[in-house]
């Protein structure tokens, strides 16, 4: 006669685990998450349409980043307060939704108070709503968290694309046109470097952007390991 | 008839949506991995630019007229269904595309491409026949696209780059090499 060796029933003591739900940090890490370590643009290459067709010049690129910090500050907000009554199947059409009208403020503003940087970036604002970067955010983040903790998540993550935003409209503005913010920086002679103001030159532009990251990363990585063996 | 095949050539070539405009870099570095998925990619959202061409005629002409700040949220929601739509079919009668394409899929739901072709499509005031033939222009030039970046990329792997090249620096430096040999076709003019 043969036992039949029962497994023992597994433990049911663990903690409560909420699958995907960020762990605690306070705000200040949660604001400094989006500029640093996961940088949108630089990091997670997330929003990429914007981030090459508008950064031609500062004042664009800066526009382009700030109306972002409005969108992913609202949308994370209400995502957020609605967290609880979205059913999950329908959860990305809700948040597309609540986007899309933080979106039409935002262009309604900035056509009221900007008129001119309103035409520049033309079909790129309504855009928006297309920009990965808010419904990752919106699904990874403001779902799963308290609303101020979504509003600070928003804030970094949209401070940390119009840094990287601006950094990148600064470089093609002065080697491209030779000015900054429209004022001349050069003296006559300079013979701006067209093609960085052209579509080929925004990728060329982020891809110096993204191999100058990765060479910091590795000379880090080298010097981190030097001082270890040492 | 001139003026129809001026439009399709000049989204395909001259304006291109991914090159030239930068609409819908995503999927563009993200499904470029093998030219296969990057050309069926590139059909499927062909398909859904000519459906969201359609279906955004209609509402500009009929529902639209009198509710323009409604535009944006209108047609979102017009794309995400129209990608429903196309994600059932292909789930249906294509499951190997399904299960390749996997969440880009659903993803050419936050496509700027596709809100891009119906807001361009209102800005110039295409009448449906010019809508559809833009629509396609669109959706070839991004197969173009699509399957050259994957095709200089599949010969990409098998090279030795630099340390610092290997994430997405070279990608990007290829695709502003690509992006160079289209504004080539600058000279032939703009659609506007």
């Amino acid at each position: 006669m043969t036992a039949v060796a029962t497994p023992a029933a597994p433990k049911n003591d663990a903690p409560a685990f909420d699958p995907g739900a960020p762990p605690p940090a306070t705000l200040f890490q949660d604001i400094w998450r989006g500029i640093g370590k996961e940088n949108p643009v630089l990091v997670q290459f997330l929003g990429m349409c914007p981030t090459m067709a508008v950064t031609n010049i500062l004042a664009n690129g800066f526009a382009m980043g700030v109306a972002t910090t409005f969108v992913l500050v609202g949308s994370g907000l209400f995502v957020s307060l609605f967290r609880k009554y979205i059913a999950h199947e329908v959860r990305i059409t809700s948040y597309i939704l609540i986007i899309a009208t933080f979106v039409t403020l935002a262009d309604m503003l900035l056509a009221a108070s900007f008129p001119d940087i309103s035409k520049a970036l033309g079909p790129f604002i309504p855009l928006i709503v297309a920009n990965c970067l808010l419904l990752g955010r919106a699904e990874a983040f403001a779902a799963k968290v308290k609303p101020l903790r979504a509003v600070a998540d928003g804030l970094g993550m949209g401070l940390g694309f119009t840094v990287s935003l601006s950094a990148l409209a600064s470089f093609r503005e002065i080697l491209g046109r030779g000015t900054i913010l429209g004022m001349p920086l050069f003296g006559p002679r300079f013979e701006p470097w067209v093609f960085l103001m052209m579509p080929p030159g925004g990728f060329l532009t982020l891809g110096i952007a993204c191999l100058t990251v990765a060479y910091v990363i590795e000379w880090r990585k080298k010097h981190t390991l030097a001082a270890r063996s040492a | 008839m001139g003026h129809l095949s001026w439009i399709f050539v000049s989204t395909l070539l001259v304006n291109n949506f991914t090159l030239v405009m930068f609409l819908g870099l995503c999927s563009f570095f993200g499904v470029t991995g093998k030219v296969e998925t990057a050309w069926r990619l590139g059909l499927a959202n062909t398909f859904v630019l000519l459906l969201t061409a359609l279906s955004a005629w209609f509402l500009n002409s009929y529902v639209l007229q009198r509710t323009p700040f409604l535009r944006t949220i209108a047609f979102i929601v017009v794309i995400a269904s129209a990608v429903q739509i196309v994600e059932m079919a292909v789930k249906k009668y294509l499951p190997i595309l399904f299960r390749q394409l996997g969440i880009y899929l659903p993803l050419i739901t936050t496509n700027c491409a596709i809100l891009g072709l119906a807001l361009f499509q209102t800005s110039r005031n295409y009448t449906l026949v010019e809508a559809l033939v833009f629509a396609l222009g669109a959706g070839f030039g991004l197969t173009l696209a699509l399957s050259l970046m994957a095709s200089i990329r599949e010969r990409t792997e098998l090279t030795d780059p630099p340390v610092v090249a290997r994430r997405m620096g070279l990608v990007l430096v290829i695709a502003s090499c690509l992006s160079m040999a289209f504004m080539g076709f600058a000279g032939m003019g703009s659609a506007d």
